[in-house]
């Protein structure tokens, strides 16, 4: 090994573990302040001093789903009973529901182009950087960092360009507009990426399966792809992250059948007064899918490179 | 192989290169690093492609063919395994090609054949890279084994491994070779490999085959005096004709190789003999003595009974050695002492 590292002390590492949690703390109040404002009425939640303790209610997640419409008094005492625990909530506002929000549809629209684009830019990505790492490519070192050259400036500097292209070409609110958009984005990303990672799995490897019997396009499917997993985890959860919390774009180019949940989530603040636990748990449901998707790869990326098969 | 070739730029890495290997025979191309073993057998498979010379295998010419086809297996100098897959995986893989299809329960019969006759039965379920270096070996030449291909490549297979271990495999790999009656291609830089498993060698340096024949022949009659440099051990003694005195050498002689049969030493009677014991080692059951002749030194082996010790004078004489030109070609004439 060409360093060592020798094992912390007792202090050391009590030192390292309360550095660890203290900035675990950190990121993970506002996290929870959100979480828990999903949970509180609209008045719990704007009250001063902000109160830790609470009744929960759920008032915060029918208003996500639902709009609702202000009645008399007179109209309210005419109708049946609530039949649902949701409706006899919003009735005590002096409300009834006129109909579910556009919010599962955004959350839908969220998941359609982030994984849908994720899934372009990996699966692009992969193939690139698989040829670029394997064939001698004429000016490849010229084509890598104009691939790269496309992430140096923000995105958001080519907004108007896009903006007036997709409106001609008629992808301006569409899903498949929004796939090819953040695709192009990731894509430079998820070739650098992936080139490294494949860059170091040996060739003898595709050689030895070739040699066997198998076609290139085989070894690299049975070989090749397996062993890139933890690159492809790593590149596939930056995409997404990207795709997934991506704002201005969506902002300018989506408004209805595509919009994502992004700008939707501040359009529910005006509908009836600051509604902060709607929000919040709006918040807290457009977090969930991002979680569990990185909990799920956590496995492949903490497997790690496969040191030990190498002869050295 | 006819008149291959392969240059990596400049470099010929392998040079008009003409070598067949028989049906059932194991050949060793011997030689020291980047002498182009690797480049041959890359070539032989198939993973590069050749400048200039035709390469056939069982009787078609496969030249310009794809690997896949060419029904060879390979072992290679690094990276055997596929750390993805058990060790039962790793051995069927080759099985399970599209080119070379075989049944669910042939697969199973085979890979538990090689398995047992390499002895890593109890491993079948590990992963690949929990296996010791041995064992990885023994799987890397098992997934060569599992398949009847025409002819097994080897690239150094035993370099990494510990000496006791090498000498276990290597025993173990020729008895396999016999009993499949395989043909084998296996390139090294270890003598000792070379001398013990061999049916013919090769001797290749810088891309260019100097010597083909049995061990016997390139130990005991090698054309030049690089071959003969690479074989024995210790290595020859290469001294010039005048350095012992009243030894007729045969015109054109400007160097003489000397190995240990080819020497007799013992203490000089009177006092003053040609050279000096400098150095004795001890390897337990042999002794290397090292002796001192004017300003030329001579290792031999010596029994460790022998009465020698550092300082004693000692007198020289040689029976048939090599002798060899300027330019370092074997002469094949007789000197006599
Ligand atoms: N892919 C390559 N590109 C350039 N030079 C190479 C390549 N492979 C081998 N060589 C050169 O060819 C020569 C023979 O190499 P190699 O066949 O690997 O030797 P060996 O296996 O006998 O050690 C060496 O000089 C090496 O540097
Ligand atoms: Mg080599």
């Amino acid at each position: 090994m060409a360093h060592s590292v020798s094992a912390p002390g007792r202090w050391g590492r009590r030192l390292a573990a309360g550095a660890v949690v203290f900035y675990a703390l950190i990121t993970i109040l506002p996290l929870l302040w959100i979480f828990m404002t999903g949970f509180k009425t609209p008045q719990d939640s704007i009250s001063y001093p902000p109160k830790v303790l609470f009744e929960p209610s759920l008032e915060g997640y029918v208003n996500l789903f639902t709009t609702r419409s202000r009645q008399t008094p007179e109209y309210m005492a005419s109708l049946p009973p609530p039949d649902t625990w949701y409706e006899e909530l919003v009735r005590s506002r002096d409300m009834v529901i006129a109909g579910p929000s556009k919010f599962g549809e955004r959350m839908m629209n969220s998941v359609i182009i982030g994984f849908g684009s994720t899934f372009l830019s990996v699966l692009l990505g992969t193939l690139a950087a698989y040829g670029f790492s394997r064939f001698k490519v004429p000016l490849e070192d010229d084509l890598m960092f104009f691939i790269l050259s496309t992430r140096m400036m923000p995105p958001i500097a080519v907004a108007i360009p896009i903006f007036l292209m997709y409106r001609t070409l008629g992808l301006s609110d569409t899903h498949l507009g929004m796939i090819i958009l953040y695709t192009g984005v990731n894509v430079s990303l998820a070739v650098w990426l992936l080139k490294g990672f494949i860059d170091e799995i040996p060739r003898e490897y595709e050689e030895a399966a070739m040699i066997d019997g198998y076609t290139r396009f085989q070894a690299f499917v049975k070989v090749v792809l397996p062993q890139a997993a933890t690159g492809i985890a790593a590149t596939a959860i930056f995409c997404l992250i990207f795709a997934w919390n991506e704002y201005a774009f969506a902002l300018l180019l989506t408004s209805g059948t595509a919009q994502t949940a992004p700008p939707f989530i501040p359009t529910i603040i005006g509908e009836g007064g600051l509604d902060w636990p709607a929000v919040a748990a709006g918040a807290t449901i457009f977090l969930i899918p991002i979680v569990v998707f990185t909990i799920l790869l956590r496995k492949h990326l903490l497997r790690g490179i496969t040191f030990g098969a190498v002869r050295k | 192989m006819r008149g291959v070739s392969k240059h990596f730029g400049e470099i010929p890495a392998v040079d008009h290169l003409d070598l067949t290997v028989g049906n059932g025979e194991f050949v060793v191309l011997l030689g020291p690093t980047g002498a182009g073993k690797t480049t041959t057998l890359r070539l032989v498979a198939g993973l590069e492609k050749l400048d200039a010379g035709t390469i056939s295998i069982g009787g078609h010419d496969m030249t310009t063919a794809d690997p896949a086809v060419r029904d060879v297996s390979f072992v290679f100098q690094q990276y055997s395994l596929y750390p993805h897959l058990s060790v039962y995986e790793n051995l069927a893989f080759p099985l399970r090609s599209p080119a070379h299809p075989h049944s669910k329960s042939e697969i199973r019969r085979r890979v538990t054949a090689i398995a047992e006759m390499l002895r890593i039965t109890h491993k079948l379920d590990n992963r690949a890279t929990q296996l010791s270096g041995g064992e990885m070996q023994r799987v890397a030449i098992g997934r060569a084994m599992v398949r009847e291909p025409q002819i097994y490549l080897m690239d150094e297979p035993l370099s990494s491994l510990d000496a006791k271990l090498r000498a276990d495999l290597r025993l173990e790999l020729k008895r396999i070779q016999q009993d499949l009656g395989a043909t084998l291609l296996y390139v090294t830089h270890d003598q000792i490999e070379a001398m013990t498993m061999a049916n013919r060698i090769g001797v290749i340096d810088q891309g260019r085959l100097i010597q083909v024949g049995t061990p016997r022949e390139i130990y005991q009659d090698p054309c030049n005096l690089y071959v003969a440099s690479r074989l024995g051990q210790p290595a020859i003694n290469v001294i010039p004709p005048g350095l012992i005195p009243r030894f007729a050498v045969p015109p054109g002689t400007a160097s003489i190789g000397a190995r240990t049969e080819h020497m007799h030493i013992s203490r000089s009677v009177n006092g003053s003999g040609q050279g000096k014991v400098e150095w004795i080692e001890h390897l337990g059951d042999q002794n290397h003595l090292h002796v001192r002749i004017g300003d030329h030194q001579i290792i031999t082996l010596v029994d460790p009974e022998t009465p020698m010790s550092r300082g004693d004078d000692v007198d020289i004489a040689l029976t048939g050695p090599l002798f060899f030109d300027a330019a370092g070609n074997r002469l094949r004439g007789t000197g006599d002492g």
